[in-house]
């Protein structure tokens, strides 16, 4: 185990160097100079050279990355152009705003997805199957900007149910974590109900049958429990894309999280804020990323000796 | 079934829209300030939007917009994406470990993501929303490329052409290359409903196509102020932008089983 956990803490840091590097970069995609697009046509030769040499811009390129580097490691990303705020600051209570979103699809998506996969894999091409993949079609397919709108139409503004938008308590909470979370339990629907079937096929699993277990033993205790892990593997890459879609879902609902950050400084052209906030969701990622495979080698003894 | 000839001929109409949009008769910006918010009626079978324009009109154009994009973003990854990918694999060694590393931190930016803060940072555009989600794109072609020419170049034939001093772009084109054709067809399938996906959600989030281009995301993007009194205005490009995905999507799900490839995306 020590050498797998090292090797793959190796590689995790190997690939948040690139990323920062990365996100340190983007400053230098927007087309023309950065400082004159900021500042628009405001501001005198002075005020560019002041804003020029706050950004660091006017350093050279080696000495710029490893002031931003050295940065982070200090938690230092810089101040907002638009309030003056540190980053660090503005970031932090969103974080927590957009875990909770996040966390709560999480949810929603396992609440949805088992019940579903299970009955789909356990009465095999029955109505519960042809629903089951109905679901998964039509749950890959609805992007989540319409269906925020559409559950706000029939529960907020219909029904009256769930507030339209905003972040005021759980109730709050309902519709942007089902409107997030139903990609999600889409494709682990999908991957349960393939990886059961296979399992079911297993010798253990007649050996379970012969020896008169009851089914609910069979199907969960034999078969969800062995059909988990690559389902483990998928839900820890499809993290990613809950967190891209958690941007869009903010936006739908003004939830107060990361993503109505970074959309608020892309237009407000606060760069440092922009590249502050896709460098914490990134490196979430990557340590989301870093756990799922760990928890997995822990389970699987196989994983970590193929790799090691 | 007779769910996938459905799907062919709604596909079918989005494309011919995409190419005949500018020769027909539509009037996207036209304005009628009497219907602001109108409902369906003769000659405008959708009703009007906040401004008074035709919205069937506008959702034609924007089936345009979107199949544009998506041609032009997954035309780009496809071919650099592949290129990237097996030359990675085939020259081996530097190359295709510099490859993996470029490839693992692309991946380490979650989702649509990357392509937002591109996209917002290139500004608005279609030109740039193209850059954007092509930088983004690539990289699941080079990826799935890569992981193929492993997979055959280690075959007889090619080793054959090896041996008979065949130069390597000749081999990667006549032997390698078609071996790999069928899981990139399937990739390319599913990465057009992604970007479909993608293009509307950058510009519902208002960093893609701008006004008053018709797209589908800002559609619904300027249709979710009126969602109580003209819920019209987000479920029309919505109803088509799910269509078409689905459409795609189930389309997708055929051809991976038609042409037997494994693995291409759950």
């Amino acid at each position: 185990m020590p050498r797998y956990l090292l090797a793959r803490l190796f590689a995790a840091l190997w690939v948040s160097l690139g990323v920062v590097t990365l996100v340190f970069s983007l400053i230098h995609w927007v087309p023309g100079d950065p400082v004159e697009v900021m500042m628009g046509e405001a501001g005198s030769g002075a005020d560019r050279e002041a804003m020029r040499h706050a950004l660091g811009l006017d350093r050279p390129l080696g000495q710029q990355w490893l002031h931003f580097v050295g940065g982070l490691f200090q938690g230092d990303l810089g101040h907002s152009l638009y309030n003056q705020m540190p980053v660090s600051a503005l970031l932090l209570p969103r974080l927590v705003a957009t875990a909770e979103l996040a966390a709560a699809a999480l949810a929603v998506a396992l609440l949805l997805a088992l019940p579903l996969g299970l009955l789909a894999a356990a009465r095999r091409a029955s109505v519960w199957d042809t629903l089951g993949s109905g679901f998964s079609l039509l749950g890959v397919s609805i992007p989540n900007f319409w269906l925020g709108p559409l559950l706000v139409l029939v529960f907020s503004l219909g029904l009256g149910w769930f507030p339209v938008s905003g972040r005021d308590g759980w109730a709050s909470l309902v519709l942007p974590a089902l409107t997030l979370g139903t990609a999600l339990a889409a494709i682990l629907a999908r991957m349960i109900r393939g990886s059961l079937l296979e399992v079911m096929g297993e010798d253990f699993i007649r050996t379970a049958k012969a020896k008169g277990l009851s089914p609910w033993r069979i199907w969960v205790g034999h078969g969800l429990r062995n059909a988990g892990l690559p389902v483990l593997t998928v839900l820890g890459m499809q993290l990613g894309a809950l967190l891209g879609g958690a941007v869009v879902t903010e936006s739908v609902f003004s939830w107060p999280g990361l993503g109505t950050l970074l959309i608020e400084a892309i237009q407000r052209r606060d760069y440092p804020v922009v590249q502050g906030t896709v460098l914490l969701i990134s490196l979430s990622y990557v340590l989301i990323n870093l756990l799922t495979d760990l928890l997995s080698a822990r389970i699987d003894p196989r994983i970590r000796l193929e790799a090691s | 079934m007779r769910t996938p000839f459905a799907a062919g001929l709604l596909l079918a109409l989005w494309v011919t829209m995409a190419l005949l949009a500018p020769h027909l008769p539509l009037h996207p910006e036209r304005i009628a300030l009497a219907s602001i918010l109108g409902g369906p009626e003769v000659g405008a079978w959708l009703g009007y939007d906040d401004l008074g324009r035709p919205v069937l009109d506008r959702l034609l154009v924007g089936a345009r917009t979107s199949c544009w994009v998506a041609a032009g973003v997954v035309g780009v990854s496809l071919v650099a994406g592949t290129l990237l990918g097996s030359l990675g694999a085939y020259l081996g060694g530097c190359w295709d470990r510099a490859l993996v590393m470029l490839l693992d931190v692309f991946m380490a930016f979650p989702g649509i993501l990357l392509a937002i803060a591109l996209a917002g940072l290139l500004g608005p555009g279609i030109g740039n929303l193209v850059i954007a989600l092509s930088l983004v794109g690539w990289v699941g072609f080079a990826r799935l490329a890569r992981a193929q020419v492993l997979s055959v170049k280690q075959r007889e034939h090619v080793q054959a052409a090896v041996a008979l001093g065949s130069p390597r772009p000749y081999i990667l084109r006549r032997h390698l290359l078609p071996l790999i054709a069928a899981p990139l067809v399937v990739e390319a399938t599913f990465a057009m409903a992604a970007v479909i996906v993608a293009e509307a959600g950058l510009s519902f989030l208002g960093l893609g196509v701008q006004p008053p281009t018709a797209s589908w995301g800002s559609m619904i993007r300027d249709g979710v102020r009126y969602l109580l009194v003209a819920p019209h205005l987000v479920l029309a490009p919505g109803v088509a932008l799910f269509l078409v995905v689905l459409s795609i999507n189930l389309l997708g799900d055929r051809l991976r089983d038609r042409l037997d490839v494994r693995g291409a995306r759950a």
